[in-house]
């Protein structure tokens, strides 16, 4: 464990923007010893994904290393030629992606791809890498290890080609794994799974590791050491316990409190009250395959009903059939007790203007070529029917609702607005047409700790000025706890429970809930190895056989 | 696979349904064509009696949906029926044996497809290759000398390459016979020695498209993540474009071969005059001047027949190069 294996020293990035070259990192020192596993933590834009890259002397297009040395086992990646970084990559650095979905070639099977680096580094015959294969994915508990390798990408699961992607990125016996963000697109269940299977495998080979990620909680299961990184410098690095225990710096410390955000609980609602919105027993499909089945649900004025579940539970299904954009095969809608038209097209302008929606991409969401004032004002001007300057007043006053100074933004375009703004103006759209109800998609699972919670105060302070019902869809149960007053899970197109948020988070839970609940990472360093222990691993490979 | 085979049924369908379309869209234009044969083989003193003789001779003095419908049962059992001047000529000189429309489009044709055949055995790979090449270095000097020839070529007339060729390759340098006369039953390498030439010029002609479709459709995909793993794996450039691009990059360039391989079949008819070469473009463009239907009629249909065929073979091959319809979960 003493081996010094890799010294990055002042190393700066420049990235160009507009063809100017703007600097990205820096100047970043970074030493790795053998079989260690370093966290490397921060928002979007901090430059983890960039350092981890230039790691392997490899810059992104349209970036550059403009100074410093990256020295890995005593070669110098920023000046060695493409032949000699060629030699190194995959073979003694390997990379493991945020997506592994996009990240394999959908063209070839995985263990063909598995097979390629030992092949083309020449350090072993093809047959005999694809044993390796198998066994690697018997050590990573993918299911069927022997014929998984034998698919393509897409007939795969997301958790599952994580992993794949994991073993392919051993499959050299690297000295040194970059690992970037290789669970954030995976649901909490699944993560669990992946988390385990990487460290053990790191472990096992004593393969040291970079692990870059944006969620304190995870890099505290995986890392030995933390840095953390701001707009391109280090804000501090110290040993993962001493870290977590007694973080030095303010920035680091708001990282840490991020997750404090809770508002009060609302008082239960009287019965006899009518819903805003009341699910009755709604069952749909895409074309001829069933995707919900019997969900009912009511959300009631001035509220907001949480629905959570992993991806592929029916969650945006469900609002797609409220929405009207797709008609359940059985069940109907009521709005305030009335009966909703199924199919948007035959509803009303007001029946349209009450349910309004926000959508988890607010990049693509938002109308690139259009300015702020007009994506706003079209639904103004649609709903209400103001023109000019009435219509102008209208649109400043919803950026003043969203906290964005209108005389700044009102004639900017979406691409000079920051993810977070960008999101903001979603909301603004969606109150132009003075909705009492929203359905939030996954609203702030694209944003950064720090600037989600600013949208979930938004929504929350929103929510009280105008009385606005909220159906907020997600996967993230911190969210959930922070503003939801009741709770609906939802397994397989199932609603498998439901209540108020205290008691949701209050045993005795549904089995489902129970694993959901219990599979969202806290920041003690030991929560993974015990709570692998509390399941037992077989415990946890059947989930994962099971789930797939 | 079930839903491959059903995929390509109904384009298969879709394919007769166009070609049944444009059979209509064919004899009406014949049809609207100012003139007929009557009154251009007779000329200036083409009295009405004689007009009228071979008009009803030939037919046509029936309702247009008279000989539309019997033309078209005609060709769905393989008769494209007889062309108006062998018939004329056979009834003025008392020749008895009428040589059908299908007779005299089969060599031409079989000549046609030959020479396209061999221009296509050039220019697919040739495209293809420079293609990669020139995304493998991109913005290089190489990649823009072959941008420019390819694009110079493609925007020279037909007939100005062509002679260009010949004054380089026959009457300088005579490697090649200028003439490309071919006929049935000449000796294979004779025959190619003498395509040479107008496949030559047919290559110049449509490699800048095929090439730079794969140029751009590889370059497309070098921004994503798993090209950057490929790279990140130690994997050479060459086999990163070959092995990880190209294979997801071939539906747009197989739907650019393939028109381009319809090109070759219907629009080559200036080539085949300059090199003399006995294709169905010459005859063709004979048989409009003399308002000879069947035979237009007949060429007309096979050109879009080879269209539809041949962008039908794309849509598949497209189909069959996405791995998620090969391989369904």
């Amino acid at each position: 464990m003493t081996q010094q294996l890799l010294k990055i020293r002042g190393l700066k990035i420049e990235g160009k923007s507009d063809e100017v070259w703007k600097p990205i990192v820096n100047g970043i020192d970074l030493d790795l010893k053998k079989g260690e596993v370093l966290g490397l933590i921060g928002e979007s834009g901090a430059g983890k994904s960039t350092v981890g890259l230039a790691t392997m002397g490899f810059t992104r297009d349209g970036c550059r290393i403009s100074g410093g040395t990256v020295d890995f086992d005593g070669v110098d990646l920023v000046t060695a030629s493409a032949a000699v970084k060629r030699n190194m990559l995959g073979k003694r650095i390997a990379y493991v992606a945020q997506s592994a979905a996009a990240s394999f070639n959908p063209a070839h099977r995985l263990i063909d791809q598995h097979t390629e680096a030992p092949t083309q580094h020449r350090l072993r015959p093809k047959a005999e890498s694809e044993l390796d294969g198998m066994g690697l994915y018997h050590r990573l508990r993918l299911p069927d290890p022997d014929h998984i390798g034998f698919r393509y990408p897409h007939q795969v699961s997301g958790g599952q080609l994580q992993r794949a992607m994991t073993a392919m990125a051993m499959s050299c016996r690297p000295d040194l794994i970059i690992f970037d963000e290789p669970t954030t697109a995976l649901d909490v269940t699944t993560q669990i799974e992946v988390l385990a299977a990487i460290r053990d495998i790191v472990e096992q080979f004593d393969t040291a590791a970079i692990y870059i990620t944006h969620d304190l909680a995870v890099v505290a299961q995986m890392a030995d050491r933390i840095k953390v990184l701001l707009r391109g410098d280090e804000v501090e690095e110290a040993e993962t316990r001493a870290m977590l225990l007694a973080p030095r710096e303010d920035y680091t410390k708001s990282l840490w409190a991020v997750r404090s955000f809770q508002r009060p609980a609302k008082p239960a609602v009287s019965t006899g009250v009518t819903p805003i919105v009341s699910l009755k027993n709604v069952s749909a499909a895409y074309g001829k395959s069933p995707v919900l089945f019997d969900v009912a649900f009511d959300i009631h004025a001035g509220r907001t009903v949480a629905v959570v579940g992993e991806s592929g539970s029916g969650k945006s299904t469900t609002a797609r059939c409220i929405t009207g954009l797709l008609p359940p095969s059985q069940g109907h809608i009521e709005f305030n007790g009335e009966a909703l038209p199924l199919d948007y097209r035959k509803r009303s302008k007001d029946q349209l203007r009450q349910v309004q929606m926000i959508y988890q991409m607010a990049d693509t969401a938002l109308n690139p070529r259009s300015s702020i004032g007009d994506i706003i004002g079209r639904p103004v001007q649609f709903y209400s029917g103001l023109t000019g300057s009435a219509k102008r007043k209208r649109v400043e006053e919803l950026l003043a609702q969203i906290e964005l100074e209108p005389e700044q933004y009102i004639d900017r375009l979406p691409s000079e607005l920051s993810g977070g703004q960008k999101q903001r103006i979603g909301i603004a759209r969606a109150l132009a047409a003075e909705p009492q109800f929203i359905i939030c998609d996954e609203v702030t699972s694209a944003l950064d700790q720090l600037v989600a919670e600013g949208i979930l105060k938004l929504l929350a302070q929103l929510q009280d000025d105008l009385g606005l019902s909220y159906m907020f869809i997600t996967h993230d149960l911190a969210t959930v706890r922070a503003i939801s007053d009741e709770v609906v899970v939802m397994k397989d197109g199932r609603v498998v429970e439901q209540g108020p948020k205290a008691e949701m988070f209050q045993p005795p839970h549904h089995p489902y809930t129970d694993l959901l609940l219990s599979s969202v990472p806290e920041m003690d360093p030991d929560w993974l190895t015990n709570l692998l222990n509390g399941r037992g691993v077989d415990n946890i490979g059947d989930a994962a056989v099971g789930k797939m | 696979m079930g839903s491959i085979f059903q995929i390509i049924l109904q384009r298969l369908a879709l394919g007769v349904i166009t070609l049944l379309i444009v059979s209509m869209v064919i004899f009406v234009a014949v049809n609207a064509l100012p003139g007929d044969f009557a009154q251009a083989i007779l000329g200036q003193g083409a009295t009405d009696e004689a007009v009228a003789q071979i008009r009803a001779d030939l037919g046509l003095d029936q309702n247009y949906f008279m000989r539309y419908f019997s033309w078209l049962g005609n060709v769905v059992t393989g008769n494209l029926g007889i062309s108006f001047a062998q018939m004329n000529f056979a009834s003025n000189m008392g020749g008895d044996q009428l040589v059908g429309v299908v007779e005299q489009i089969a060599p031409r044709f079989k000549a046609t497809m030959f020479l396209a055949g061999v221009t296509a055995m050039f220019a697919v790979p040739i495209s293809i290759t420079l293609g990669v090449l020139a995304a493998l270095y991109r913005n290089s000097i190489f990649d823009r000398a072959v941008n420019i020839t390819t694009l110079s070529s493609i925007s020279s007339p037909e007939f100005f390459l062509a002679y260009i060729l010949i004054l380089v390759l026959a009457v300088l340098n005579p490697i090649f016979p200028s003439l490309s006369n071919v006929y049935e039953g000449m000796a294979l390498g004779e025959k190619l020695n003498r395509t040479m030439l107008p496949a030559l010029t047919l290559t110049l002609v449509v490699t800048a498209h095929m090439m730079r479709m794969t140029r751009a459709a590889i370059i497309n995909l070098l921004a994503s993540p798993y090209i950057e793993m490929a790279r990140l794996k130690g994997i050479s450039p060459m086999r990163v474009i070959v092995r990880h691009a190209l294979p997801n990059a071939l539906a747009p360039i197989i739907n650019v071969i393939a028109l381009n391989l319809a090109y070759l079949i219907t629009g080559v008819v200036v080539v085949e005059v300059v090199f003399v070469y006995p294709g169905i473009g010459q005859l063709f463009v004979d048989s409009v001047k003399i308002r000879d239907i069947p035979v237009v009629q007949a060429c007309c249909l096979i050109f879009a027949a080879a269209y539809i065929l041949l962008n039908l073979m794309a849509d598949i091959l497209s189909i069959l190069s996405n791995p998620r319809l090969r391989h369904p979960k």
